[in-house]
């Protein structure tokens, strides 16, 4: 205990970088996931498989591999730069890595909520004259977000966890910092391990919690 | 209910076949529709009719033919067929209010997003109509909170709302229990009473006999006859269409 009392502004820390590395790539897998699903219903072939391919790709990709080639290929190799600061620029390619690899399971998810929409809504919709895109944006995809409020808090539960690849980059979020920490306080490893462990169900049950109400209170009655 | 019908056609379908899959669904159709006027489809179910309603919004595509509307060829796709349907009201058997918006919304969504005109403005009309309709005091509740007929009736006024030149009316009563198909047929009596050109596919003989210029009778993809309701249903100038009426008129 000893040793946690100690660390305790470093863990917090560690912490708050895994928080803004989960909301950055959050907030950018939403983005890029909506448009990827968009992609996959559009009457444009070209469109529907240039976006299928993508998230049969990095659906069925190890995230590791996604990050290392996001830190070495993207950062070392082809010289992908965003800041003079090394470690900011490991943060912003570990976001990268880890947005474009939720972002396929979001497009999935979407999907999914698409399909729960009923056909003559977006029917009533075409009647009315509005564009595909209009449709998507005001009527398919609102309804479709409602229905997949609860999968979508999973999705984020898993990123929050996911976070901790970025240590095989170098960016020092919790789980990098929880290995300095054993190699500083080798005496009590147990303690802090359940110190982190508890630190990641402190974020994710809410998170559970939040999603699941969140779900019931905007569920589209029929 | 036959006097004041324009003789200018708004609507013209011409040679259309429609297939889906193996299925003849629409076999070299040729239908006018004047201005103003009120043209009823009946017939067996499997007929055609709801595809004869679809393909002129183009919800349905068609195989071979013409259908010009207002003078125009239909368009194919694009920002043109967005106006064409913008101009061409539909409302449908199971009603599709936005399940997500509110009475007025719903309403006021085509104007707003397709016609560009303000929301105060466009909320103004829309609570106009939900008056016309008989919905006014239900506009902030949900598509789910009101009845069968509450919700087709806001179907109707979510088509007026966006002026059209045309409504499509597709067996607007038929997902309806009994108690509520005139509240329905009486909306729809008094825009056939205000000139509205309409198409209506429906088993209601009695909205035909009140408020139709004219009865197309289908079978089997093809248009068998058509005349005058009275004509029609007193004077059936087909076998098919009079064994049609006699099993639906002798109870």
């Amino acid at each position: 205990m000893g040793a946690l009392v100690e660390e305790f502004p470093v863990i917090l820390g560690a912490f708050w970088l895994t928080i803004r590395l989960t909301l950055a790539s959050a907030a950018a897998a939403l983005v890029l996931g909506t448009v990827l699903a968009a992609m996959r219903v559009s009457p444009f072939g070209v469109l529907r498989g240039v976006a299928t391919v993508y998230v049969n790709t990095l659906r069925n990709t190890p995230l590791t591999l996604v990050i290392v080639f996001c830190g070495l290929g993207l950062g070392l190799v082809l010289d992908v730069s965003f800041s003079e600061s090394l470690s900011t620029n490991y943060l912003w390619l570990s976001i990268i890595g880890l947005s474009a690899y939720t972002a396929a399971f979001v497009c999935e998810a979407i999907r999914s909520g698409i399909n729960t929409v009923p056909v003559g809504q977006a029917e009533a919709a075409r009647a009315l004259g509005l564009t595909f895109t209009q449709n998507l944006r005001f009527i398919v995809l609102p309804q479709a977000f409602r229905a997949i409020i609860a999968p979508l808090g999973s999705l984020l539960i898993a990123l929050t966890k996911n976070t901790t690849v970025a240590a095989a980059i170098g960016v020092a979020e919790a789980s990098l910092t929880m290995k300095s920490l054993f190699e500083r306080h080798q005496d009590s490893v147990v303690a802090i391990f359940f110190g982190f462990a508890l630190a990641f169900l402190v974020l994710t049950l809410p998170t559970g919690l939040f999603f699941g109400w969140l779900s019931r209170r905007l569920k589209v009655v029929r | 209910m036959t006097e004041a019908v324009g003789s200018t056609s708004l609507v013209r379908l011409e040679n259309v076949n429609k297939h889906f899959g193996t299925l003849h669904v629409l076999k070299d159709i040729d239908l006018d529709i004047a201005r103003g006027e009120v043209v009823v489809a009946i017939g067996p179910s499997g007929a055609g009719k709801s595809t004869l309603c679809r393909v002129i919004n183009r919800l349905e595509t068609i195989d071979s033919g013409t259908i010009t509307f207002d003078g125009k060829s239909l368009a194919v796709e694009g920002r043109a067929l967005a106006q064409l349907r913008s101009e061409v009201g539909m409302v449908f058997q199971s009603f599709n209010l936005f399940a997500h918006k509110t009475i007025l919304e719903n309403v006021t969504l085509g104007p707003i997003r397709v016609r560009k005109i303000a929301r105060d403005q466009a909320e103004k009309r829309g609570m106009e109509l939900l008056e016309r309709v008989g919905i006014a005091s239900q506009a902030e509740k949900y598509p789910a909170q009101l009845s069968g007929g509450q919700q087709q009736r806001v179907a109707i006024a979510r088509a007026l709302a966006m002026d059209p030149k045309m409504i499509l009316f597709d067996e607007p009563t038929s997902a309806l229990d009994p108690e509520m198909v005139q509240e329905v047929l009486d909306v729809m009596i008094s825009l056939a009473r205000d000139g509205m050109t309409m198409l209506v596919v429906t088993h209601e003989m009695g909205f035909a006999r009140r408020a139709a210029n004219r009865v197309v009778f289908m079978a089997d993809g093809a248009v068998v006859e058509q005349n005058t309701p009275d004509e029609f249903f007193t004077n059936p100038g087909t076998d098919r269409a009079r064994d049609f009426l006699s099993k639906i008129l002798t109870h």
